[in-house]
C-alpha cells in the first residue's frame, strides 16, 4: 500500500515538473516583455489561443505538415505581439500605468470576441492521439514529456539570444536604466519591437506544445492566463530565473493537489500558496526591495 | 571638432542653457566650470543627444547633430561618461562593457578595444564577470570610462568624474584623464573640482546659471583672482 502510494506521488510530481515547462516558457514571454516595456500583457493568454486556432486549422483542418503548421503559429503570434506593442501599447506608452491594463485588458476581451465570431465557441483539437509512455508503473504522456523538452530547448534557447548577443544585452539592460540606452546607441523602439515579437513568438511556442494536449476554443486563454501571471508576480514580476522556479513550485503543487482530489483542487492549493507567499514575500521570489 | 552656436536647451518649460556657443578643437581638453545647478550636466546631455535642445546649431567635425537621431549621435564619435557613471548594476562588468560597442560602427573595433580599456584598466580585467553595481565608486567609474572607450569614440565628455570619490582615488581619475589624452581622445570635462581640472586641461569654460561668462587658457584662469576667488576659495 505504501510503495503505491509513493508511486504516485513521484508520478505526480514528475508529471508537475513536465506542466511546468510550458507554463516556465509562458511566464518567461510575459516576464521578458513587462522587463523591457514596462507593461503587463493582460491578453497574453489570448495570444496563446490564436495560436493553438492556427495550429489546428492548418495541420487539422487542412491537413499541413505539424512542423510548418507549428512555425506558421509561432510566426503568426509573433507578429500579433508586434502588432500589440505598436498598435495598443507605443501610443500610450507613456502614460499611467492604469491605461495600459485597461488597454490589455480590453483587447483580452476583444480577442476572445474575435475568436468566437470566426470560429464559434465550439471545443476543437487536433484528434492526435500520441501514446502513453509507462516507465516502472508510473505514466507519461508523451505530450507533455514533448511539450517539457521543447520548451525548455525554446528556454535555452533564449537564454543564449540574452545572453551572448548585443540586442539581448541591450533587452537585459534597458530594464536597469532606460534613459542611458541612448548613449549605448540602443534604439529603445527597436528593443521594443524585438521583444515583442519574441514574446509573441513563445505564446505561439507554448500554443503548438498545448494544442496537442488541450482542446481549443476561445476562452481557452482563462486556462493559461491567470496561472502565468500568478507564477510572474511569485518569482519576481520581470525576473526571469523567479519565473522559471516559481513555474515548477506551483505547477507540482497543482500535481501534488490533484493526486488527492479533483485537479481544480490543486489549483486551490496552488493560489492559496501563493497568496501565503505574497504575505512573506511580497516583492516575490527573487524580485528586489 | 565640436562647435556649438546659440544653444538653448532645458527640460519642459524650464530653460536650463542660454545662447551656449563653444568649440572643441581635435586633440584639446576643455572643460566647463561652475557651481552646482549651472547647467553643467545639461549641457552635456545636450551635446550627446540624452536631452533636445531649444535651439541652436550643434556640429560634429562638420555634421549637424540635429539631423540624427539621439541614439546615432554616438556613430559620429561622441562618447558621454554620464554623470553618477550610470553603469547597468546588475550587469557583469564585462556586459557593461559590451553594451559601450553596441553601436554598429563599433562592433568591428569591440574586441580591441576591449583589450585597450583593460590595458587602461587591468582591474577590470579582474573584475570582469563581477555586478557592476558591486564595485567601488573608483572601479565603477573606470568601468563607465571603459564604456565609454568601447565606442571607438573621438570625443569623450566626462561630467563630473570625480564626484563622490575619495581623495585618493580621485588623484587617479585625474591622472586617467591624463592618460585618456595622452592616447589622442579629445576631452570636454565637467568639473566642480577646479584647482585639478585646470591643471589637466587646455582650456576652459565657466558657465553660471545656464550662461557661459568667461573662457580662456587654463593657465591664464589659474592664474586669475575672480576664478581664484569664485571656485577655489583662496
Ligand atoms: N530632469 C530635469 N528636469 C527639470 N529640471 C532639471 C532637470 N535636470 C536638471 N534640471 C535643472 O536644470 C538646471 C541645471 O541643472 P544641471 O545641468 O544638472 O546643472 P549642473 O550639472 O551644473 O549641476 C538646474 O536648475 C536643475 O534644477
Ligand atoms: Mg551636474
Amino acid at each position: 500500500m505504501d510503495e503505491i502510494f509513493d508511486i504516485f506521488l513521484l508520478e505526480a510530481i514528475i508529471n508537475g515538473i513536465l506542466f511546468g515547462g510550458v507554463l516556465a516558457l509562458l511566464s518567461l514571454g510575459l516576464n521578458l516583455i513587462f522587463g523591457v516595456v514596462d507593461v503587463v500583457w493582460i491578453c497574453y493568454a489570448e495570444l496563446v489561443m490564436f495560436g493553438m486556432y492556427t495550429v489546428y486549422w492548418l495541420a487539422g483542418v487542412y491537413d499541413i505538415n505539424i512542423f510548418i503548421a507549428a512555425l506558421g503559429a509561432i510566426a503568426l503570434v509573433s507578429v500579433l505581439g508586434w502588432l500589440v506593442h505598436v498598435l495598443i501599447i507605443s501610443p500610450i506608452l507613456g502614460t499611467a500605468p492604469i491605461n495600459q491594463l485597461l488597454a490589455t485588458g480590453g483587447l483580452l476581451f476583444f480577442l476572445q470576441s474575435v475568436a468566437t465570431l470566426m470560429f464559434s465557441i465550439e471545443f476543437r483539437n487536433l484528434g492526435l492521439r500520441l501514446p502513453i509512455l509507462e516507465f516502472s508503473e508510473m505514466y507519461f504522456s508523451y505530450a507533455r514529456l514533448l511539450a517539457f523538452g521543447v520548451a525548455l530547448v525554446g528556454m535555452v534557447v533564449v537564454y543564449l539570444f540574452l545572453t551572448r548577443t548585443y540586442i539581448g544585452a541591450a533587452i537585459r539592460a534597458i530594464s536597469q536604466d532606460r534613459e542611458i540606452m541612448v548613449l549605448m546607441g540602443v534604439n529603445a523602439k527597436k528593443i521594443y519591437w524585438v521583444t515583442a515579437s519574441i514574446g509573441g513568438g513563445l505564446a505561439g511556442l507554448a500554443a503548438c506544445l498545448l494544442v496537442l494536449q488541450y482542446d481549443v476554443h476561445p476562452f481557452v486563454g482563462i486556462s493559461f492566463g491567470p496561472i502565468t501571471f500568478i507564477i510572474c508576480v511569485l518569482g519576481g514580476l520581470g525576473n526571469m530565473i523567479g519565473g522559471f522556479i516559481a513555474a515548477f513550485i506551483l505547477s507540482i503543487i497543482i500535481s501534488i493537489g490533484g493526486l488527492y482530489s479533483e485537479i481544480e483542487w490543486g489549483y486551490v492549493f496552488a493560489f492559496a500558496f501563493f497568496i501565503v507567499m505574497m504575505f512573506i514575500r511580497p516583492q516575490g521570489l527573487l524580485g528586489k526591495k | 571638432m565640436l562647435d556649438l552656436k546659440g544653444v538653448n536647451a532645458g527640460y519642459g518649460s524650464f530653460q536650463a542653457l542660454f545662447d551656449i556657443s563653444l568649440n572643441v578643437k581635435a586633440g584639446e581638453a576643455v572643460a566647463v566650470i561652475g557651481p552646482n545647478g549651472a547647467g553643467k550636466t545639461t549641457l552635456m546631455r545636450v551635446i550627446s543627444g540624452m536631452t533636445e535642445p531649444f535651439s541652436g546649431e550643434m556640429e560634429m567635425e562638420g555634421k549637424s547633430l540635429s539631423s540624427f537621431p539621439p541614439h546615432q549621435i554616438v556613430e559620429l564619435g561622441i562618447a558621454h561618461v554620464p554623470e553618477n557613471r550610470r553603469l547597468f548594476p546588475g550587469m557583469s562588468v564585462e556586459d557593461n562593457l559590451k553594451l559601450g560597442a553596441f553601436a554598429k560602427t563599433a562592433r568591428s573595433d569591440s574586441a580591441k578595444n576591449l583589450e585597450f580599456v583593460y590595458e587602461l584598466f587591468p582591474r577590470m580585467k579582474e573584475r570582469r564577470s563581477q555586478l557592476a553595481g558591486t564595485m567601488s565608486g573608483g572601479e565603477q567609474q573606470m568601468c563607465a570610462i571603459g564604456r565609454a572607450i568601447m565606442s571607438g569614440p573621438k570625443l569623450l565628455l566626462m561630467d563630473e568624474p570625480s564626484a563622490g570619490l575619495a581623495p585618493v582615488v580621485v588623484q587617479q581619475v585625474f591622472s586617467l584623464v591624463r592618460r585618456i589624452r595622452e592616447e589622442g581622445y579629445t576631452v570636454l570635462i565637467v568639473e566642480q573640482n577646479v584647482q585639478q581640472v585646470l591643471q589637466v586641461v587646455d582650456r576652459a569654460y565657466l558657465l553660471e546659471a545656464g550662461q557661459l561668462i568667461d573662457s580662456g587658457k587654463s593657465k591664464d584662469l589659474l592664474e586669475s583672482d575672480s576664478v581664484r576667488k569664485a571656485y577655489m576659495g583662496l
